[in-house]
């Protein structure tokens, strides 16, 4: 772990995102490019018609929501465990573009739903969980933005990561408890064809590469921000 | 009397002689409980429906109201360095406040249920196991609360975001409670929704102090 911090300082951070950028950028903007033509392409599907195309745009954003809150998890850890500072900027500049994508796949599933459940919203187990998911990236970034004093904030954050965390299980399984002893929606499920496979594998490529380049993007500008700030307080 | 006795018998007379927090708990629980039924209206086979719902979101909210300042009047007069420098480890200090809070909000708020059910025309048997979830329940709002309030306590206006940071955590319990006795309503046995937010509780009560001494000490610059 010593060894892999001692590469991960905002030094060397700055060295090597700032040389991965353009290429996690170009390949984001293909791929979001490829994505969306393979997709909007793809032949209607025979039960759910046009509607299949907001899979595209919808699973990949689901995908992501559940993935970043874990990548600030394992970063709070990090934070609190090793004291690594670089760590909290991560935590921090990946939980608003987490709470974005979480929104985004709440938005598309109800588009989806409307035409298919025939109403926006359907207390759907993982409907109410991706929810109640938005409900602790907002919690996360309100303590964020409430703690004037950085390492407080980022070590509070931190613990309530970890806590949200540990939760996240308890709270999908009660949902889940709970939709069932209510009645259950049931959700259409088969075999995924291929020519609905391939564009959404490349989405989900496309909307990776574009959280990992705004991520880096969020995490320079807040070393950026930092270095400036150092400056400014001993230049005064 | 030990060091945890001691904290817990003050933090019990704060509670009951300055504002009478608990007073103020079950003042908003009941108001809650009369303002419901006239918003969706007296019909008596719907209330019992969502006694069990209404009751319990209630109670929570009205747990809420106390919580922000569980560390916080210690933090601003200066007794929580006091406390923290005493040989009691922070985390049983942790553990007297959560059992301080319950004491003066979550057990007044389940001795009044039954009372409130009697109001939504909740059967009996129902009644019976609302005021068992709550019993099981309200230790959890007060061990997860205590995170809460632990991790806004330098916060002036903490009081606004612990509901933001506290309420999506508690969502167990209120399926769990609520779920109880939505079961008992259907007749089906309410023991597996007991059983599970016994679970929760257990692990909110036995985690909770830890994260909570956590966030003090950052927050006391240890």
């Amino acid at each position: 772990m010593q060894i892999l911090f001692q590469y991960a300082t905002p030094r060397q951070f700055m060295r090597i995102s700032g040389a991965l950028l353009p290429f996690t950028a170009a390949a984001a903007a293909l791929a979001v490019v490829l994505g969306l033509w393979l997709g909007f392409t793809a032949p209607p599907d025979y039960q759910q018609g046009a509607t299949v195309t907001i899979m595209f745009i919808h699973v990949p954003a689901a995908i992501l929501a559940e993935g970043i809150y874990a990548l600030i998890a394992l970063f709070s850890l990090f934070s609190l465990v090793w004291r690594h500072p670089l760590s909290d900027v991560a935590a921090r500049a990946a939980a608003p573009l987490g709470a974005l994508f979480t929104a985004l796949g709440l938005v598309t599933g109800s588009l989806w739903g409307r035409p298919m459940w025939g109403t926006y919203w359907v207390w759907d187990a993982r409907l109410t969980s991706f929810l109640l998911l938005l409900f602790l990236y907002l919690g996360y970034m309100a303590l964020w933005n409430a703690i004037e004093d950085e390492i407080r904030a980022a070590r509070a954050c931190a613990i309530l990561a970890l806590i949200g965390a540990v939760n996240l299980p308890i709270i999908v399984y009660s949902v889940e408890w709970w939709n069932t002893l209510h009645q259950g929606e049931s959700i259409i499920s088969g075999k995924l064809a291929p020519v609905f496979l391939w564009p959404l594998l490349v989405m989900i490529a496309a909307y990776g590469l574009l959280f990992a380049t705004l991520w880096m993007i969020r995490i320079r500008t807040e070393i950026l921000k930092r270095r400036a700030r150092t400056l400014m307080m001993s230049g005064s | 009397m030990s060091a945890f006795t001691a904290l817990l018998v003050r933090d019990l007379r704060l509670a009951a002689r300055s504002g009478g927090s608990a007073a103020l708990a079950l003042g908003f629980f009941a108001l809650v409980a009369t303002l419901v039924p006239l918003g969706i209206g007296a019909d008596l086979k719907l209330l019992a429906r969502v006694a069990g719902g209404v009751l319990w979101v209630a109670a929570l909210l009205a747990a809420l109201l106390s919580l922000d300042r569980l560390f916080q009047g210690d933090f601003e007069d200066g007794s929580l360095d006091v406390i923290a420098l005493s040989p009691l480890p922070l985390e049983s200090v942790s553990q007297a406040k959560i059992l301080a809070h319950w004491l003066s909000t979550g057990l007044p708020l389940t001795v009044l249920s039954p009372l409130l059910a009697l109001l939504f025309n909740l059967p009996g048997p129902a009644t019976l196991v609302l005021v068992i979830s709550l019993l099981i329940g309200t230790p959890a709002v007060s061990a997860v609360g205590a995170i809460g309030a632990s991790l806004t306590l330098s916060l002036r206006r903490g009081g606004l975001i612990l509901p933001l940071i506290v309420l999506p955590l508690l969502t167990p319990a209120v399926i769990f409670g609520a779920g109880s006795v939505a079961a008992v309503m259907d007749g089906m046995a309410p023991s597996g929704g007991l059983g599970l937010l016994a679970a929760f509780a257990v692990a909110a009560c036995l985690l909770s102090p830890f994260a909570a001494a956590g966030a003090v000490r950052l927050n006391l610059g240890g």
